[in-house]
């Protein structure tokens, strides 16, 4: 499945917060969107999301524009993690992952159902969460449990606002790891606002580099992130080391 | 337990673990359902314990096993004989529809509150709060305070409906109060209506509209002659004299079928707890269920507030009981809140009946004082994250 971005302008009361945004995500890779703060990340997720609609420009999925999608045909393929959570008291973490089951079922959940939130939940690693009360459990717990409620979704491409923001070093780096196995053995698309330029360069098969409302560059990880584009993007001083286990970035004091 | 352990966890799960944790979902999700449930079964048993004694006591003492067989007469005529005849007359004619009025306004209400709080994201919402009660009275004072001027001497007539008759100015009031509740959710559709999927200026927007009619019902006080506004005061309390078995059928089908429509839409009101965007992204048309949904329980609730006069707190405090004690799911917490609401105000209004016996207390009184003292409690516990 392919899905792509056709000179998308979007933004809020007539004012640009990205423009001329073109790009193609693929099932089977991680796209990871980098940039920074204010640099329309969200906005372009949420676009992506069909969650607003675009200004200018058109988002395709095969060729068919996402607007001439039903709703629920949509929530079938794309999954949608936001970048800050509501969440209502007194909602088990286990209600909360059956959520993303909604796009098949009208009223009452079947023991197939139940079966595919017990992987998703193993696959995050919050089964034991299940009876808790969402309102209970940590802020990187919560952000697995949403994820997992993404993965009970099964979305051809999986759309996350940072969603390792949360997490500690061992979970973000396990977060991407099995987000990645997934990718694989489903053969899903993954869309990734991050911050984090080492998991982008880690994890990433394709990046897009947003500053002043425009695609600074797009291309592969070691393509993009270079220490000019970290400098001009950023405005950051930083430069990329090499070992064994690959590239890494480090960044400095630009003082 | 440190991340560090949890991954650990992870690697060392062989296949054997992976399978007992597998039954382990299975069985919390379905003990959680059977908990669920059994809840409202003994919230129904209760119910129906608490009509059995509501409909014996009174001026008028009838014991159970009259009440049984008055009721089980009803079912198959003439199966048993009552040890008084006039029993039967009390129960059918004087205490049933009082308290299927009830039965129906704390389902009405309890529904209502849970459905709103759930499509606002907001536990202090309820009818109440939205303005609809306000409303509500604002039509029937509207109807008591200028009715004569409006209507003039038609509206001390006497007017015939499916064979019962009523007064002109009681159909009037009743007519004013429906009218006018449905109305102001209308009016807070419109004032919010660019911002619909923000729920907070819709809340306000509830708020603005109830302090408008307030200012209504105030204005009609103000402006009424003793023995109007003595009716006006007594409408605003709400208490159950408007009980008929006419008003039962008006309100059992805008109930009824209001119920089924809430209900089913439950699993979509789940995903909004989510959030609007998550709700979108699963499907979920979230401004046009928020708008119909709102308006069926402004429908249900207006028909009742509309013979009861003013009744607050259940729809706040019926939800609020019963996700404490079950949880957000809201496929069995409509129903769960609607049977709490029942028994909330079938005790409180048997009591407002027998305690100053042979006057009555409005329930509404009684109510505010139950619901104040909750409210405190609610807001006041140690563990008052609730309302975070």
């Amino acid at each position: 499945m392919k899905l792509s971005v056709e000179s998308l302008f979007q933004g809020y009361d007539g004012k640009t917060v990205i423009e001329d945004i073109d790009f193609q995500a693929n099932t089977g890779n991680i796209l990871s969107i980098l940039g920074p703060n204010g640099s329309g990340k969200s906005t372009l997720i949420k676009t992506l999301c069909n969650l607003q609609d675009p200004m200018k420009g058109q988002i395709n999925i095969d060729n068919r524009d996402i607007k001439d999608y039903t709703r629920e045909e949509l929530s079938k393929i794309l999954g949608y993690v936001p970048q800050y959570y509501n969440y209502t008291q007194f909602t088990s973490v286990l209600d909360t992952v059956l959520m993303g089951r909604k796009p098949y079922i009208n009223w009452d959940y079947t023991e197939a159902d139940l079966d595919i939130a017990e992987q998703a939940m193993m696959r995050m690693n919050i089964v034991d969460l299940a009876p808790r009360y969402i309102n209970e459990i940590s802020g990187g717990q919560l952000q697995r449990v949403f994820i997992a409620r993404t993965l009970c979704q099964h979305p051809n491409f999986y759309i996350f606002d940072e969603p390792t923001s949360s997490l500690d070093l061992r979970h973000q780096i396990e977060t991407m790891k099995i987000m990645r196995e997934i990718v694989h053995e489903e053969n899903s698309g993954m869309i990734i606002a991050l911050h984090d330029l080492n998991l982008a360069l880690r994890y990433s098969d394709k990046i897009l580099m947003l500053s002043k409302k425009k695609i600074y560059s797009y291309g592969t990880p070691r393509e993009t992130i270079t220490p000019e584009a970290i400098k001009d993007v950023y405005g950051v001083e930083a430069e990329i080391i090499e070992n064994e286990r690959g590239p890494f970035v480090l960044s400095y004091d630009s003082c | 337990m440190t991340a560090a352990e949890d991954i650990e966890k992870i690697s060392d799960t062989d296949q054997t673990d992976l399978k007992d944790r597998r039954s382990y979902i299975k069985t919390i999700y379905n003990a959680s359902t059977q908990k669920k449930k059994t809840f409202i079964i003994i919230m129904t048993a209760l119910l129906l314990a608490v009509v059995v004694v509501s409909l014996s006591l009174g001026s008028v003492l009838i014991p159970a096993f009259d009440v049984l067989a008055c009721l089980f007469n009803q079912i198959i005529p003439n199966s048993f004989t009552l040890s008084e005849s006039y029993f039967s007359n009390i129960i059918i004619n004087g205490r049933e529809p009082r308290i299927l009025l009830c039965i129906l306004t704390g389902i009405a209400l309890g529904a209502s509150g849970t459905v709103m709080q759930s499509l606002l994201r907001n536990p202090l919402v309820s009818p109440f709060t939205l303005g609809v009660s306000s409303a509500a009275a604002f039509g029937a004072a509207m109807a008591i305070a200028f009715g004569a001027a409006i209507f003039g001497s038609a509206y001390y007539g006497i007017v015939e409906i499916i064979g019962i008759s009523f007064s002109a100015k009681t159909l009037i009031t009743i007519l004013f109060a429906f009218l006018f509740g449905t109305l102001s959710m209308v009016l807070v559709l419109i004032i919010s209506k660019n911002n619909i999927a923000s729920q907070s200026v819709l809340v306000l927007s509830g708020v603005v509209v109830g302090y408008l009619f307030q200012a209504g019902v105030s204005f009609a006080k103000y402006v009424s002659d003793d023995a109007a506004l003595r009716e006006i005061v007594n409408w605003l309390m709400g208490g159950m004299w408007g009980a008929t078995w006419s008003s039962i059928v008006f309100i059992v089908p805008i109930v009824l079928v209001g119920f089924i429509l809430l209900e089913r839409r439950a699993v979509d009101m789940n995903t909004m707890s989510g959030g609007d965007d998550v709700a979108k992204s699963l499907g979920i048309d979230v401004r046009k269920i928020r708008r119909n949904l709102l308006i069926v329980c402004t429908l249900i609730t207006s028909a009742c507030l509309a013979f009861t006069g003013v009744i607050g707190f259940i729809g706040l405090m019926a939800p609020h009981i019963c996700r404490i004690l079950i949880g957000n799911d809201n496929r069995y917490l409509i129903p769960a809140s609607a049977l709490m609401g029942a028994v909330i105000l079938l005790i409180s209004d048997t009591v407002a009946r027998i305690i100053m016996s042979p006057q009555e207390l409005p329930v509404g009184i009684l109510l505010y004082l139950i619901g104040g003292v909750f409210f405190i409690w609610l807001v006041s516990r140690k563990n008052g994250r609730y309302l975070a």
